[in-house]
């Protein structure tokens, strides 16, 4: 496992974990599930400064982007000219080149607007950006994604924050099998069981988010998440055994007595 | 009389963050994010639709009408 690094665009991260920071109860809270889960690449959104509350406490005060890279989402965006502005604008507070696109079509579903999401990719890629696209578990959209030039590509398991884990596993294999970039599976993972699955099956990496930040014990949650991912890519690296429709003994039957 | 008088107090009505206020001294990006204590290593400006470079903030002047949003990372997923 100690050459197994996953490779990114052109970042390599430790941990095939990538763990969102919204719906903790604190910053403190937060810091400790990230430290917790080992992942060291962190979602974060692109919101106003409240001028009004001077003394608010900043993310950044709590996960140092210098230690943990920020991935920019552009989350609440409904349209490609709205996710492009939020980019840009995080791409101008540090730097930040690889982001993650997440062009919403649907409030209740939370379900991508892949048309929106297509164009804006487009854009994003002949602006420099490394994109990691949200989007739908449709294998021919991830084929045209991977085709515009993006980074990652990042179906959805199930709805965002449904924590229903993975309803098409069809598809995703689907996509799995097709991709030449890595396959991160983004939104609707409910517990670490479900990363496990998305780990076997051959993905690249999660995203996870409210099933650490919502369960009773965030950081304990974040830990099993930490060794659900690792037992999943170490499954897939090992290759299962056949599954068979009879019995076939574990104890020899040679000088049975 | 008094109206008059305080209209020439205002150097500028702008719009920060969706808030409409009334600037009384000259400001530039850089003096208004002292202002309301932001560290400009951690946040983003766009003055009337465009993204202002970090290296601008001192020679771009805030003026009257000028609709400005500043943010910054917060949790998300």
């Amino acid at each position: 496992m100690k050459n197994d690094a996953f490779r990114v665009g052109n970042k390599i991260l430790k941990s095939r974990l990538i763990v969102g920071t919204g719906k903790y109860k604190s910053f403190k809270e937060t810091a400790k599930a990230i430290k917790a889960s080992g992942a060291d690449m962190v979602t974060v959104a692109v919101r106003r400064v409240n001028i009004l509350d001077k003394k608010k406490p900043l993310l950044t005060d709590f996960i140092d982007p210098k230690k943990i890279k920020y991935l920019p989402n552009t989350a609440g965006c409904f349209n490609s000219e709205e996710a492009l502005r939020t980019l840009r604008l995080a791409r101008e507070m540090g730097g930040w080149k690889m982001v993650k696109l997440e062009v919403l079509g649907d409030k209740k579903t939370l379900y991508p607007n892949m048309i929106e999401t297509l164009k804006a990719t487009k854009i994003l890629v002949k602006e420099g950006f490394k994109v990691l696209v949200y989007c739908s578990d449709d294998p021919l959209l991830a084929r045209e994604l991977e085709h515009l030039g993006a980074t990652a590509i990042m179906p959805l398991a199930s709805p965002i924050g449904s924590g229903l884990g993975i309803q098409n596993k069809i598809n995703l294999s689907l996509i799995i099998k097709n991709a030449k970039v890595p396959i991160i599976v983004d939104a609707g993972i409910g517990t670490s069981s479900d990363a496990t699955i998305a780990m076997e099956m051959g993905c690249d990496a999660v995203l996870v988010n409210s099933a650490i930040a919502k369960a009773n014990n965030p950081i304990l949650m974040a830990e099993a998440f930490k060794n659900s991912v690792i037992a999943g890519r170490q499954t897939f690296l090992a290759g299962r055994m056949q599954k068979l429709f009879y019995a076939d003994a574990s104890s020899p039957t040679k000088g049975l007595i | 009389m008094k109206v008059g008088i305080l209209n020439i107090l205002i150097m500028a009505k702008i719009q920060l963050n969706g808030k409409k206020l009334e600037l009384k001294k000259k400001h530039s990006i850089l003096t208004l994010l002292k202002k309301y204590k932001m560290d400009s290593k951690k946040i983003a400006v766009e003055l009337n639709g465009k993204i202002i470079n970090h290296n601008k903030y001192k020679l771009t002047k805030v003026k009257d009408k000028d609709i400005i949003e500043i943010v910054h990372f917060i949790g998300g997923g």
